[in-house]
């Protein structure tokens, strides 16, 4: 027999308790805990919430309106002294119009991984944002690129539009589509594996800023644009 | 599978014996279990519907279990249909050939790996070695354990057992010689060892062609697998090779996608006490223009179905590997990680362990009675695995092997087992507040409240091996 069939044998041999005509959904599973909607604790709104717990873990995070993404995204930049910087394919043009255009790398060709190295950092957008627990997901959509793009440079900076961001992790997961490779980033690199003491920077980007883009209500009732 | 078990490894007694002895150690523990504890427990707390988290997990694991032929055909099928190559493997030996066949194949000759308990369980990089290929740690704790060339002792931090000082100690001597060596006047703030973990580890990244992981989470539904972790090490690992070999043991599936809506509010609070961990990957199968072109994923038996087979023992598949349970564990923050010779220790170790290796030896024989039977490991168990059930389950099993096989019984070891904990009983009474309150007692109030918990625990083991010759509130008595 070979190593599949002899695998799937066992599993059914060790399996006799179980009846032949059960079914996996004969198992309950019991799905009463908050499958989303309401955070469970802290600022009622998102944008404040996601704001606070990306802070909490080491992320700097600046609220912003339409009309200030721009420049935002210069000043951020310029501050780091990032000589250059890498934007996706797919990041609006609107948002990165006030970058140096000599400042400006398309991943088109692909940037060698050796470049990516030297490189001062990468604009993205995000796919969706989780506010109970401060996660940013990337599913390499627009304007987020390949996911070396994020991880090889040392400096991250993320734009995030108010009404990406969802309450709690199943409803992002319900966003998200898997046949994506999906990253779910909360914070900059850390580890605690020194005397359980957390340390942040280790193998990603060491620095993450987040804009996130928070209108405050039109007065006449239609969105702005952004 | 005895070949797994760590080099002359003394049986759990003894190994922890010496571990006490070793006040170092000691402290390093103590500190790190003490800070860790608090932090999940704040985690925890931070969630009302924390006990209906874990029922959730608990549920779709027994799910899983009694279902698993299936779901390993789904994900053999999704796996596959997303570009992947599915190869299976029955035991260790079946696994690290097939490993070292993949690597072989691409001529390279040396790999980044991600750390993976299912990898080091069957003794991969000793194996990669011998065939003449390099093996490279990437999570810090796991590098700090190869550079020191030593054994894990903890599922999280595996160099749990090692200061600040040590570490630099150990990265100055050894980085050198694996790659780029530590800097010149290293000191041991954290912050410059995770620095010098950077640049020591950059090089081999950029260059890595072949990666070696483990995996999470493997959804059976879309193919999904997940890495969850820190560093950013896994993504190195994940991303940038050509190819990516993926080890996993066969209970790491879930049904569906959703599934994971629960896992991840699970693990991260269980283990690091983070709200989520800095990095969390899923990959199906291949991407075009994105991560390794090639990936295989290889499905371990190494026991497990052995584990499946015994109801009552099955349910030490539903682990995760967050270790809440270590850290709660006063036989483990007083033995230490290396007594349990195996990757697994701790609560979890003692049930996982003899079973997944059978209880041969002495070590995996006497693995059942290194607990107090207090509790406090199902309390913060984000599965809800009875420990305590499972270890009492086993020490029947291995007292009726043991007459059969006319070899001693191991009531001896029982004994000293308790003794550890039982003459500090300050100590265990601080770790089970610690438990309590972070596991939140519902539903099994009565049983823990009932004191002294673990005394009475102990006694009510009706299924215990015959009972020692005095009882242990006798005992306690007459040390205390
Ligand atoms: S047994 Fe439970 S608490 Fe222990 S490591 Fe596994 S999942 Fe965590």
């Amino acid at each position: 027999m070979n190593a599949r069939d002899d695998v799937l044998a066992r599993v059914r041999r060790a399996l006799a308790d179980v009846p032949d005509d059960e079914r996996p959904q004969d198992v309950p599973v019991d799905r009463r805990y908050s499958a989303g909607g309401t955070p469970p604790a802290g600022p009622p709104d998102l944008v404040q919430l996601l704001a606070e717990r990306l802070t909490d873990y080491g992320a700097s995070v600046r609220p912003v309106t339409s009309d200030e993404v721009a420049a935002a995204v210069a000043q951020a930049v310029s501050a780091r002294g990032a000589h250059s910087v890498v934007v996706p394919r797919g990041f609006p043009p609107q948002w990165q119009a006030a970058l140096a255009a000599e400042r400006v790398l398309t991943d088109e060709p692909r940037l060698p991984v050796e470049q990516l190295d030297r490189i001062g950092g990468v604009v993205t957008t995000v796919a969706t944002a989780i506010a109970a627990t401060g996660t940013l997901v990337l599913d390499c959509g627009p304007g987020q690129g390949r996911r070396a793009l994020t991880l090889v440079p040392d400096y991250h900076l993320c734009v995030v539009r108010a009404e990406q961001i969802v309450a709690s992790v199943p409803e992002a997961l319900a966003r998200l589509a898997p046949v994506r490779p999906l990253t779910f980033i909360s914070g900059p690199s850390a580890t605690s594996d020194i005397e359980l003491d957390r340390v942040e920077g280790v193998h990603g980007p060491r620095t993450l800023q987040v804009l996130v883009i928070s209108d405050p209500p039109n007065p006449l009732g239609t969105p702005l644009e952004s | 599978m005895n070949d797994t078990t760590f080099l002359g490894m003394p049986a759990f007694p003894s190994a922890a014996k010496s571990a006490l002895d070793n006040a170092q150690l000691r402290r390093n523990l103590a500190h790190a279990t003490d800070t860790i504890r608090g932090k999940r427990a704040h985690a925890v707390g931070e969630l009302d519907d924390w006990e209906e988290l874990r029922e959730a997990g608990r549920a779709i694991k027994e799910r899983t279990l009694r279902h698993l032929d299936r779901y390993l055909i789904q994900v053999e099928e999704r796996v596959t249909a997303a570009g992947g190559h599915v190869h299976w493997a029955r035991d260790a030996e079946e696994a690290r050939r097939i490993v070292i066949d993949l690597v072989q194949a691409t001529g390279e000759r040396e790999v980044v790996k991600v750390k993976s308990m299912a990898t080091q369980e069957i003794g991969l990089n000793e194996a990669l070695a011998d065939a003449g290929i390099s093996a490279y740690e990437t999570d810090l704790a796991e590098l700090i354990v190869q550079l020191g060339q030593d054994h894990p002792s903890h599922i999280l931090v595996p160099a749990i057992h090692r200061n600040r000082a040590e570490i630099r100690d150990i990265f100055v001597r050894a980085m050198g010689d694996y790659g780029t060596a530590a800097p010149a006047g290293l000191s041991d703030d954290p912050h410059a060892l995770a620095e010098a973990a950077r640049r020591h580890l950059r090089e081999k990244f950029l260059r890595a062609k072949v990666a070696v992981s483990g995996a999470n989470f493997l959804v059976a539904e879309t193919g999904t697998a997940v890495v969850v972790e820190s560093e950013g090490n896994g993504r190195m690992c994940l991303t940038l090779p050509d190819t990516l070999i993926s080890v996993v043991g066969i209970e790491k599936v879930v049904p569906t996608w959703r599934d994971l809506e629960v896992f991840l509010q699970l693990l991260p609070r269980s283990s690091t006490g983070e709200r989520m961990n800095p990095y969390t990957s899923t990959w199906t199968g291949t991407a075009a223009d994105d991560g390794p072109s090639t990936f295989h994923l290889v499905l371990l038996d190494a026991g497990r179905t052995d584990t499946l087979a015994d109801p009552i023992g099955r349910q030490a598949l539903n682990c995760i590997r967050c270790s809440a349970c270590l850290n709660v564990c006063p036989v483990y923050e007083r033995a230490g990680g290396h007594a349990y010779g195996s990757v697994y220790p701790g609560p979890i170790g003692a049930i996982l362990t003899p079973q997944l290796r059978g209880t041969t030896s002495a070590v995996d024989r006497s693995l059942p009675y290194a607990s107090t039977l207090c509790g406090a490991c199902y309390e913060v168990c984000p599965v809800k695995i009875n420990i305590p059930e499972v270890l009492v389950h086993l020490r029947a099993r291995v007292v009726d092997d043991s007459r059969r096989r006319r070899i001693p019984t191991p009531e001896k070891l029982a004994m000293s087992a308790a003794r550890w904990v039982l003459s500090h009983p300050s100590r265990l009474a601080a770790v089970q507040r610690a438990g309590s309150a972070a596991g939140r007692l519902a539903g099994r109030r009565g049983r823990i409240s009932r004191l002294p918990g673990p005394l009475s625990a102990w006694t009510e083991t009706r299924d215990a091996p015959a009972p020692p010759t005095e009882t242990f509130r006798a005992w306690w008595r007459r040390n205390r």
